[in-house]
């Protein structure tokens, strides 16, 4: 078969993105499009395994057995949304391993949003009402995005973020209609998650340096600002219906756009999350990494067994 | 005393107990498929503490339910196992102490599943295929570390040395069993601790582990009197519901 030149590969590959035709593993991809892909894949799996922290931080201490099993159910479900992305990974080439040392080496990003403490039991309301709700505003478009085994795995993923968000409304609902000691409880997570659940959707437009070429690529369906509008105007009516107060002066609806305005972000606060300087950075990656190291030895172990068990059948 | 409350405590607070120990290892496994795993177990067990201790409170017929015989009861009304209360240490040490109870469990809901009472006999029928998965999970596990590396079998052997005390206490058995069993309530326990020496042993010779020849016996979570490990756990556990009493949650 004659070789085909880099234009032509450029071309047909640009004609099925434009004809909304998904990308599969074994098709030819420009490298640009596999690495941002890789970084973008591989950041969501490691957003969902450092995620996990927050939220099992109380399931020790979850207020009864239902609410102890919902939670485990939730984290661990998010335990497997890491497996699914890691395996999307590594269709692009990606070696699981070596992501995660980045991950621990700090020049993989994970989502900011989990290096905010989790101070009260109303913080697991807030996380699966407010943090849920916004990945599922990033991920639902994914469901479409151009690469194939991404869009697939995110299929299953929103579904049962959907799932996530809705207990963490009903963590919400019943803290609102419960003792005004509950009510605070919930009030003081909203207050503390409302921004930083805005600052998910990144950078306003103008700073995105990722989303104009995502776009075109249709990795990306819409832009952060589209996607944070879409977030607030989705959630402000959840508040109010229960009787929560969201944090910021300037909200209001807009009867001319039909959106609400809302305040701006604190953006010196987003880029020093980003940068590693948030309130549990250091803990979430000194976690995941003694994770890692206390472990070493249960997979060398496992490793050295299925070789003998290997040999032992060979011989 | 009421003999069936009693029992229905025991079972309930293994559960509720292991589950517990369990549920400290998620976000922290050696490997993300372990976390998951391990998540899954913790789960399961928790749904048969809330099986069980639902069931004690309606026998009891007090008005307790499930989860005030779960979060408001003092230490000394803990009914579990010394086993299941003592602590995760390594992975090695959680899957040989997940394993001596599993073995142990599989064989009671095996007899409990023949139950006259039908809710004991439905609970342990459902517990029963969960137990079987548990079984085969930790059994594999303990062969991997027992036969992996030099160091995966000396951590596993020193575990298996640290907790084989607890085990006696799985066969104990007083008036609470000679009462439910003569009323014709749960089958005969008896064999049941040949029956699980035979099934651990195999899997630990495979594992070439050796047998720990102390026989000491440490006893008394049956009766209440609990290990230093259940206070702390019990903090933990009851946080919520001795902070803010009588909430919904």
């Amino acid at each position: 078969m004659k070789e085909l030149d880099i234009a032509t590969l450029q071309k047909r590959f640009q004609e099925k993105i434009d004809n909304d035709i998904k990308i599969e593993p074994r098709d030819w991809m420009p490298d640009d499009y596999r690495k941002t892909l890789i970084r973008q894949i591989s950041q969501h799996a490691h957003s969902e395994v450092v995620g996990m922290l927050p939220e099992g931080n109380w399931i020790t201490r979850a207020p009864n057995l239902r609410r102890k099993a919902v939670l485990l159910a939730k984290v661990q479900d998010e335990a497997g949304h890491g497996l699914y992305l890691y395996s999307a990974a590594e269709t692009l080439g990606a070696d699981r391993e070596e992501t995660i040392d980045d991950l621990h080496s700090g020049v993989a990003k994970y989502s900011s949003i989990f290096n905010y403490p989790t101070v009260s039991w109303a913080d697991m309301g807030a996380i699966g009402w407010l943090v849920d709700g916004a990945a599922i505003m990033n991920q639902v478009p994914l469901c479409r995005c151009s690469y194939g085994p991404y869009a697939r795995a995110m299929v299953r993923v929103c579904k049962e973020e959907s799932f996530h968000q809705r207990q963490g409304f009903e963590i919400m609902t019943t803290l609102a209609n419960g003792s005004p000691e509950q009510k605070a409880m919930a009030q003081d997570a909203l207050n503390r998650f409302w921004w930083p659940s805005l600052m998910m959707f990144g950078p306003n437009d103008a700073e995105s340096k990722h989303t104009e070429q995502s776009m075109r690529w249709k990795i990306k369906r819409h832009t952060n600002d589209e996607l944070r509008q879409m977030f607030v105007d989705a959630t402000v009516p959840q508040a109010e219906l229960i009787g929560l107060t969201v944090p910021d002066k300037d909200l209001k609806w807009n009867e001319e756009t039909g959106h609400y305005d809302f305040g701006e972000i604190n953006w010196d606060e987003f880029w020093e999350v980003v940068k590693g300087n948030g309130p549990c950075n250091k803990d979430r990656i000194d976690t995941r990494r003694k994770a890692k190291e206390n472990g070493a030895w249960v997979r060398e172990a496992a490793n050295a067994y299925a070789e003998k068990r290997n040999k032992r059948k060979a011989s | 005393m009421n003999a069936l409350f009693e029992y229905l405590v025991r079972l309930g607070d293994d559960s509720l107990i292991i589950g517990h120990r369990l549920s400290e290892w998620c976000g922290h496994g050696p490997i993300l498929e372990e976390d998951i795993a391990m998540t899954n177990l913790s789960l399961d067990f928790i749904g048969q503490a809330t099986s069980f201790l639902k069931y004690a409170g309606e026998v009891e017929g007090k008005g307790r339910t499930e989860d005030d015989l779960a979060y408001l009861r003092f230490d000394r009304d803990y009914r579990n196992l010394l086993l299941v209360e003592q602590p995760n240490g390594d992975f090695g040490m959680t899957i040989v102490r997940q394993f001596l109870f599993d073995a142990y469990r599989k064989l009671l809901f095996e007899r409990l599943i023949h139950s006259k009472d039908e809710t004991i006999a439905a609970i342990a029928a459902k517990s029963l295929k969960e137990t079987k998965y548990h079984l085969k999970h930790s059994s594999e596990w303990v062969i991997r570390l027992g036969d992996g590396t030099e160091e995966s079998h000396q951590r596993v052997q020193d575990s298996l040395d640290t907790l084989w005390r607890y085990t006696s206490e799985l066969f104990y058995a007083d008036e609470v069993d000679e009462k439910l069993v003569k009323d014709g309530v749960i089958p005969s326990m008896e064999g049941l601790e040949s029956a699980w020496k035979a099934s651990v042993n195999e899997v630990l010779a495979e594992a070439t582990l050796k047998v720990p020849d102390n026989n000491w016996k440490h006893e008394g979570g049956r009766k209440g009197m609990h290990s230093e490990h259940l206070g702390y756990i019990l903090a933990e556990l009851q946080y919520m519901q001795r902070a803010y009493p009588g909430l919904e949650w």
